[in-house]
């Protein structure tokens, strides 16, 4: 395959388009005008995942952009994949941005809805919401593929972009979800992330869906997944984070092992039997590691996975 | 006690507590204070339970003054802050025992009411206490009269009502805002409409 | 129907200032319905504001009255005399109301005493939930009658969003309570009707030029508009 058949040609592309298991990590950017603590972040995970998603305003609260940060991760010799959410900026805003990242080579782009206002540290905000994560994505491939803005108008230079989304195989209606799937497969994604997957055999029921559909032959598929750091988080997760679903035998290992390093082992030690397993699932592509705060888990959970080296493309 | 949350020091022998002159400064409570309370009494119920207190020969203070009706429900919001913004000290209601409305809920439209005009005190800076809601029914005469002690006792421990002005009734400002739905009294019962008639 | 809250007393006392005739301003129709603006509320406000003055050992005169609608001209001429005579008028009236009132005797000072707050359905007696965000662009042809721009949280197009979770939104009620999903019921509705295909369709971007993100909208009748 030569390059110019790429849709980006970034190495998240790549890897997926030869056929690999592709690992992405997760970076959210700080609650302060403090750049380093991105490169910090970018430095630990280089090598070990083959491309970062960086967090755009993550569950409403203010942090340094995402295109910023992106181009900070690359800076340092990790590819990113930049969120963007709905909830922030109206259609102008946003297809100014992507051209943006495009001219500094910020090519992976994941399209979001975004968490509402409510949820984060501006309640008062006025929310944008002027696009859906599938219009946004549509949005993508028409600048892409089209030449086109929003409008309709045609560019001279068209951005290049692999398009990602995020879907949640937990939330409801369970029975619209796949179609969900299908309805940002038409709009243009290439790939897809999905939220944290602590209850895997309803992924696996989920999966079974998306494969009767034939879904996962248009689109690649990486199973999201979050370690645990102790059985307090999984239990906010289970109670208190929208759409999660942690069902009880994990809160009830995690509530087995001593709140400290036993419990750490623990957490990777379970996020490295899922991934096997998740692995295992006809259909999933790759793993995406959101390991919130706690990146440096990343490394040993991705070698232990037998993850490691990640492959090279050319 | 219907009113039960509500916690009001209450002074003993007509004098003030000494609380309620910390919280008005401006207006020293005077020991001859005598309130005027108006009671907004059910037809069915408290009225003629407050007969009965009179049959009973039972005891209560002569400050307050009775308006009929015919049913606590007919109450309405504006009643209540007319008999305030007239100068009335104190204002209650008192209609049936819950569950034995005449009327099936005016009781408890009335209770609603009530509430509703202590928040609309508080936010115009009157202590929310001098509107109260009390349930009875047409046999109990003792609970009339410890309802009539108690409230007024509230009262006096309240002091005056800030907005009292010199020449204005209030027992005849809230007849004429409750307009056609006040009854007349009864003959029998028309001391505890007027300022005096029994002994407290 | 419009609906309407009444400001924080504090916050209307601040609006008079020490305006000395005072006049509270009913409307009798849809803030009368919704027991938030119409003459009996006005009647409260005032009684509130003498007793407030009274304390204050401030000297005002605090009046009410009320319009049959205060959003159209023929009504406000019935209460002309008394608006023109107050210092201020406060008005209990919806936005569009306090405004009509506002144009007709510029330059009266007339100040809002509710916050308009939605197009709501009355849910029960005394309860209003939001039904219509007055976009300029209906859509609920396609969404079986349920409204996504103002039940959705997030005025999705093609929704539900992850967050959709046993028929709810992740998204509480300023009080903390629970919201329905509207997309929930909208593909619970629309299969009972058998037209999910409606759901796996995608909609575009909607235009929200035709809402009051285009500017203040104007709507003109010709065939209606007298000779």
């Amino acid at each position: 395959m030569t390059a110019t058949e790429y849709k980006a040609g970034t190495n998240l592309e790549k890897i997926f388009s030869e056929g690999k298991f592709a690992v992405t990590g997760e970076c959210g950017p700080p609650k302060s005008a403090d750049g380093g603590v991105i490169a910090g972040k970018a430095d630990m995970l280089k090598g070990y995942v083959d491309a970062v998603n960086i967090t755009d305003n993550q569950t409403a609260v203010v942090r340094i952009a995402s295109l910023p940060s992106a181009v900070t991760v690359q800076q340092h010799g990790l590819e990113a994949i930049m969120q963007m959410t709905c909830r922030d900026r109206n259609r102008l805003a946003m297809q100014a941005d992507l051209l943006g990242a495009h001219t500094l080579g910020v090519h992976n782009v994941l399209c979001l809805t975004g968490d509402h206002m409510s949820f984060g540290n501006h309640p008062e905000a006025k929310g944008v919401h002027d696009l859906d994560a599938i219009n946004l994505i549509q949005m993508l491939k028409d600048m892409r593929d089209e030449k086109k803005f929003q409008c309709g108008d045609e560019m001279d230079v068209a951005p290049k972009f692999y398009i990602g989304c995020a879907e949640n195989p937990f939330g409801d209606p369970f029975e619209f979800r796949s179609i969900r799937l299908k309805k940002k497969i038409l709009a243009g994604a290439d790939f897809m992330q999905t939220q944290c997957i602590f209850n895997v055999p309803k992924f696996k029921k989920w999966m079974e869906e998306v494969r009767a559909e034939g879904l996962h032959q248009e689109i690649k598929i990486m199973a999201g997944l979050t370690p645990l750091k102790g059985v307090g988080g999984a239990r906010y997760m289970k109670n208190f984070v929208p759409g999660m679903d942690v069902p009880d035998d994990i809160v009830e290992r995690m509530a087995g092992v001593e709140k400290g390093p036993a419990s750490h082992a623990e957490g990777k030690k379970l996020a490295v039997e899922m991934i096997k397993e998740l692995a295992e699932v006809e259909g999933v592509a790759g793993v995406h590691i959101m390991a919130v705060e706690w990146e440096e888990a990343v490394p040993e959970i991705v070698e232990a996975a037998g993850l490691m080296p990640r492959p090279t493309v050319a | 006690m219907a009113d039960a949350d509500v916690k009001t020091p209450v002074a003993e022998g007509g004098e003030a507590a000494p609380e309620a002159a910390e919280e008005a400064p401006k207006k020293p409570v005077d020991p001859d204070f005598e309130p005027e309370i108006i009671v907004f009494a059910c037809h069915y119920c408290a009225y003629a339970a407050a007969d009965l207190a009179g049959s009973m020969r039972l005891q209560y203070p002569s400050n307050i003054r009775m308006i009929k009706l015919p049913c606590t429900g007919k109450l309405e919001v504006i009643h209540l802050l007319k008999a305030i913004e007239a100068g009335a000290d104190g204002v209650y209601a008192a209609g049936c025992l819950e569950g034995e409305c005449h009327y099936l809920k005016g009781n408890l439209w009335a209770r609603k009411r009530v509430n509703h005009v202590k928040d609309l005190l508080a936010e115009v800076g009157i202590e929310p206490e001098r509107v109260e809601m009390y349930n009875m029914s047409s046999a109990m005469g003792a609970k009339f009269a410890e309802v009539a002690t108690e409230f007024t006792e509230r009262i006096k421990a309240l002091g005056p009502n800030p907005v009292k002005r010199a020449g204005v009734d209030a027992h005849a400002a809230a007849r004429e805002a409750l307009g056609g739905a006040a009854m007349p009294d009864d003959p029998a019962t028309s001391a505890a409409t007027s300022e005096e008639g029994h002994a407290e | 129907m419009i609906t309407a809250e009444r400001k924080p007393l504090d916050e209307i006392l601040a609006l008079v200032g020490d305006k000395k005739k005072v006049l509270v301003a009913g409307c009798d129709t849809c803030v009368a319905i919704c027991l938030t603006g119409g003459e009996k509320e006005a009647e409260i406000l005032a009684s509130e504001l003498r007793i407030k003055a009274e304390q204050d050992g401030r000297e005002a005169e605090i009046e009410h009255t009320a319009a049959i609608r205060q959003c159209e001209w023929e009504y406000l001429d019935m209460i002309a005399d008394k608006v023109k005579d107050a210092d201020i008028v406060v008005s209990m009236a919806c936005g569009i109301g306090i405004q009509s009132m506002a144009e007709k005797f510029s330059p009266q000072l007339v100040v809002p005493a509710v916050n308009t707050n939605m197009l709501g359905m009355p849910q029960e007696h005394a309860v209003w939930l939001e039904r219509c965000g007055a976009c300029g662009d209906c859509v609920i042809g396609e969404t079986a009658g349920i409204c996504p721009v103002v039940r959705c949280s997030k005025s999705l197009m093609n929704g539900p969003c992850g967050g959709s979770h046993d028929g709810l939104c992740e998204v509480k009620t300023p009080e903390k309570e629970d919201l329905d999903c509207a997309w929930h019921l909208i593909w619970e509705r629309l299969k009972e009707q058998g037209r999910e295909d409606l759901m796996i369709k995608n909609r575009p971007p909607k235009k929200w030029n035709l809402s009051s993100s285009g500017g203040p909208r104007k709507m003109v009748r010709e065939e209606a508009k007298p000779v």
